[in-house]
């Protein structure tokens, strides 16, 4: 099966980006496919290459980074919610004359239309979040 | 690419159902960003509002106080997207003391037992 997956809250604050994860890893695992993962609300926050989590802890970025590296998962952030935000690309950095870019590797900035496509393309689209 | 997305003819029917306050957190507000945008991929669209998302609803609001945008009058506007299938859980408005007359625009109330067919019969569903 086909799923698209919706993520609507920022790391560690809350364990929807860690479910989500472990859904997806489970899923890979039984052979589905991965569509896209979008990521809106403070779930853009999922995306920032600047996190330093205590060592002990698990790092959520860079584990979205290395998942969509070893499975070609594409991880978008939603435009207008990583503007509000504060995530930047080097694209939206230019874009709006900022002076620095702080999204993680894998993750690209898009725009919503990315997630309803999803929602058209995906035989499941799942959502993550209150 | 925009235009691939929006031709390919696949038509689903997409429920967005909206369960939070229209404020004091952002959801209601980002919620209505992504109907809008949906709105031009042609889809079949229908909106419910379910708990404290009838709030959203709500006549008359005013968010001069908490120096938010009044994003709810943008609901009035979902007509021109084609937007036209909105609706609202009875048993949410008795709950909290509203009828259809508090709300600012043309609904259908539907009790709770018809809402769990209308999402049965849905293959896309957005929860916010």
């Amino acid at each position: 099966m086909k799923f698209g997956v919706l993520i609507n809250e920022g790391p560690y604050q809350h364990q929807a980006s860690d479910t989500a994860y472990k859904f997806i890893e489970a899923a890979i695992e039984e052979g589905h496919e991965i569509f896209r993962v979008f990521f809106y609300h403070d779930g853009v926050n999922n995306g920032t290459r600047l996190a330093t989590p205590p060592q002990d802890d698990r790092h959520i970025p860079n584990r979205w980074t290395e998942l969509a590296e070893k499975h070609e998962i594409d991880l978008v952030l939603c435009v207008a919610a990583a503007q509000r935000r504060g995530m930047v690309d080097e694209d939206e950095m230019k874009r709006n004359s900022k002076d620095a870019n702080n999204i993680a590797g894998k993750f690209r900035i898009s725009g919503l239309g990315q997630l309803i496509e999803a929602g058209i393309q995906a035989d499941r689209m799942i959502t993550f979040g209150d | 690419m925009e235009d691939q997305e929006l031709e390919s003819g696949i038509v689903k029917k997409f429920i967005y159902v909206n369960r939070k306050a229209p404020h004091g957190t952002i959801y209601a507000h980002e919620a209505l960003e992504v109907v809008l945008i949906a709105a031009a991929f042609e889809q079949d669209v229908s909106l419910a509002f379910i708990d404290d998302g009838v709030y959203q609803l709500k006549k008359g609001q005013n968010t001069d106080g908490i120096a938010t945008k009044n994003f709810t009058k943008t609901f009035g506007a979902l007509e021109m997207y084609d937007v036209e299938k909105l609706y609202v859980e009875k048993e949410s408005l008795e709950e909290r003391g509203l009828s259809e007359d508090d709300l600012s625009v043309d609904v259908e109330v539907l009790a709770s037992s018809e809402l769990k067919k209308l999402f049965n019969e849905s293959e896309v569903f957005f929860n916010f």
